[in-house]
């Protein structure tokens, strides 16, 4: 967190966009630090990919404001801005009759740099797709393609890298691949803003994300989120299902209270106050009560149980 | 701080050579190896070569000079056809074809200006007209040379005659190409574009048609009006075209279909 407020590379003020009568994203705030990676995570049509473009300034936002690399988000930035940043747009869009490295080369020449070659079979190299470089694009599959829009991006060292879902379609070694140049980069220094419906991914590489759904609905560390979000709790399990776990569990010191889990016959939820004073509590209670005890554990969120209880609580407001 | 001023320098920053090469530079391969373009550059110059050759040949010697004249001035002005018509076909559909495929946006990604790609663009599609209308110029005058009577070749070899014919390729291919840019900066739809593209080459030919039938007189200095007014507007077309490309609208608008 220290990072964010030392030094933003990406500060972001009430920004919204809206489409005619539609609204992309409404008032989004954040501030990305330097180095950073960081998920951008919501459902379909959250205004993922709107928000990236504007950003990138590709398309202007309806109001509010932001600085990207350290300058302010106006029209009349755009070209400086984009020297600093590189963006890997949702569809690769390459040119199927050009070859990988004509491709590549074409962006070189876009961003004037110096030492094309050398950029190129670098950025090659950093997706595995070296032995490719000679192939037409049409020739090469949607997760080979993906990784040339990968490529494209590392040309111009940007300091900042947008990735609209980089592993989309990607098999699983491809997608590892993504996310071991992607903690390359953040070890060199690059900021890496990235979309993804993978939240096991977004959990494992990011040093925090933003649950968005039109509006911001969280932000912080995926531990953190997880934290705010959800009790502690024990995960219980028997043989048998307990004749009267009311019994059993009530008034034990350190748990809360007690529910069925619905998805196993004799397994049971247990909000707790500490688990460290509660487990050994349970199992004697257990014991006691002659249950032939298969496991006690805390109970583990995943980024993904977050996820779908905010987004879960969106859908419910939305039927209401 | 170093990033303030460097957006002062691009903001009175011109256009770049770089990056106005490499549009042309991918262009020009991409056309290789697009067989639309490629059957186009093949079937223009049979169709637009036979009829002045026929046209020249055809022409009975004992027609008077001046009569001989506008006969060879309206088999060449015939030639001046494919300079408008393969850049313009070219030309109306390079934005939004870029803008189907997906390829557009990446583009707009990097730092470079609308007027560089413009002008790349047009560059791009000026090279192959021009190359295919000089070269047909040359067989033309190749076969009038070794092959028509004398009489004939007199009348059509003329310096000045063929100099306007050198001149107006570029000039009117210029045209072409930023009419054709102009409406595939706007149209939603290649085939739409396709269309308008050729409706937009048609002013050039309805003056070279006028002249071929003698509705206008073609005399030297309506010739040079033309060729001051067309190079004027190619030279400034750009500034007129940038604006238009708005790039929140090529890249979120959707299709009306
Ligand atoms: N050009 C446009 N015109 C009108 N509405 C648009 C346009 N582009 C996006 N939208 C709307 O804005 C909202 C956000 O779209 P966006 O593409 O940003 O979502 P996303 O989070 O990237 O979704 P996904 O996960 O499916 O990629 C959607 O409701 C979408 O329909
Ligand atoms: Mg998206």
């Amino acid at each position: 967190m220290t990072r964010v407020q030392e030094d933003p590379v990406l500060v972001v003020d009430k920004l919204t966009k809206t489409f005619g009568s539609r609204t992309a994203y409404s008032d989004v705030s954040f501030t990305v630090g330097r180095g950073e990676v960081f998920g951008f995570l919501g459902p379909n049509g959250a205004g993922k990919t709107t928000t990236v473009r504007s950003l990138g300034t590709l398309i202007t936002p309806t109001s509010g404001r932001a600085t990207v690399a350290g300058i302010p988000l106006e029209a009349a930035n755009a070209v400086e801005i984009r020297k600093r940043i590189a963006i890997m747009t949702e569809a690769p869009g390459l040119y199927g009759r050009l070859s990988v490295t004509e491709n590549l080369q074409y962006f070189v020449g876009l961003h004037h740099l110096s030492n094309g070659a050398e950029r190129i079979k670098n950025a090659l190299e950093a997706v595995n797709l070296s032995d490719r470089a000679r192939d037409t694009c049409n020739s090469l599959s949607k997760g080979l393609r993906q990784r040339v829009g990968l490529a494209r991006t590392l040309l111009n060292d940007p300091e900042i890298l947008f990735l609209d879902e980089p592993t989309s379609g990607l098999d699983p070694v491809a997608a590892r691949g993504v996310h071991d140049l992607i903690s390359g980069l953040r070890d060199r220094g690059v900021t890496i803003f990235f979309t993804t419906h993978r939240l096991a991914e977004a959990e494992a590489l990011c040093d925090r994300v933003a649950i968005l759904n039109t509006t911001l609905r969280t932000i912080g560390n995926p531990s953190e989120l997880r934290e705010q979000l959800f009790n502690k709790g024990l995960t219980v399990t028997t043989a048998a299902p307990l004749p009267d776990p009311d019994r059993v569990f009530t008034g034990l010191p350190g748990v809360e209270s007690w529910d069925a889990d619905g998805t196993a016959a004799a397994a049971y939820h247990l909000a707790v106050s500490d688990p460290a004073v509660a487990a050994p509590e349970v199992v004697r209670a257990l014991v006691h009560a002659k249950a032939d005890v298969l496991s006690v554990g805390e109970s583990r969120h995943s980024l993904e149980d977050v996820y779908l209880e905010l987004v879960n609580e969106d859908v419910e407001a939305s039927r209401r | 701080m170093s990033a303030l001023k460097a957006v002062q320098a691009v903001r009175s920053g011109r256009i770049d050579a770089t990056r106005v090469r490499a549009v042309v530079r991918k262009e020009i391969t991409d056309y290789r190896r697009n067989r639309f373009i490629l059957g186009t550059m093949t079937v223009l110059p049979i169709v637009f070569l036979v009829n002045p050759i026929i046209n020249i040949f055809a022409a009975p010697t004992s027609l008077t000079r001046s009569a001989l004249d506008a006969r060879v001035g309206s088999t060449m002005l015939f030639l001046l056809l494919v300079p408008v018509i393969l850049p313009a076909t070219i030309s109306a559909t390079s934005i939004v074809t870029e803008r189907e495929q997906g390829t557009l946006e990446p583009v707009l990604t990097t730092p470079v200006r609308s007027e560089e790609l413009l002008i790349g663009k047009a560059l791009a599609a000026l090279i192959p007209a021009a190359a295919l209308a000089y070269a047909m110029l040359g067989v033309f005058l190749l076969a009038v040379k070794l092959f028509a009577h004398q009489q004939i070749a007199d009348a059509t070899l003329e310096g000045p005659r063929i100099l306007a014919q050198v001149l107006f390729v570029p000039l009117l291919a210029g045209w072409a190409i930023w009419a054709g840019i102009a409406v595939s900066v706007r149209a939603d739809d290649v085939r739409v574009a396709q269309q308008l593209g050729t409706l937009a080459s048609l002013p050039p030919l309805a003056i070279t048609a006028l002249m071929a039938f003698n509705v206008i007189t073609p005399t030297f200095r309506l010739a040079v009006l033309f060729a001051v007014g067309l190079l004027l507007l190619d030279a400034g077309a750009y500034r007129l075209i940038a604006p238009m490309f708005d790039r929140e609208r090529l890249i979120t608008a959707r299709r009306s279909k």
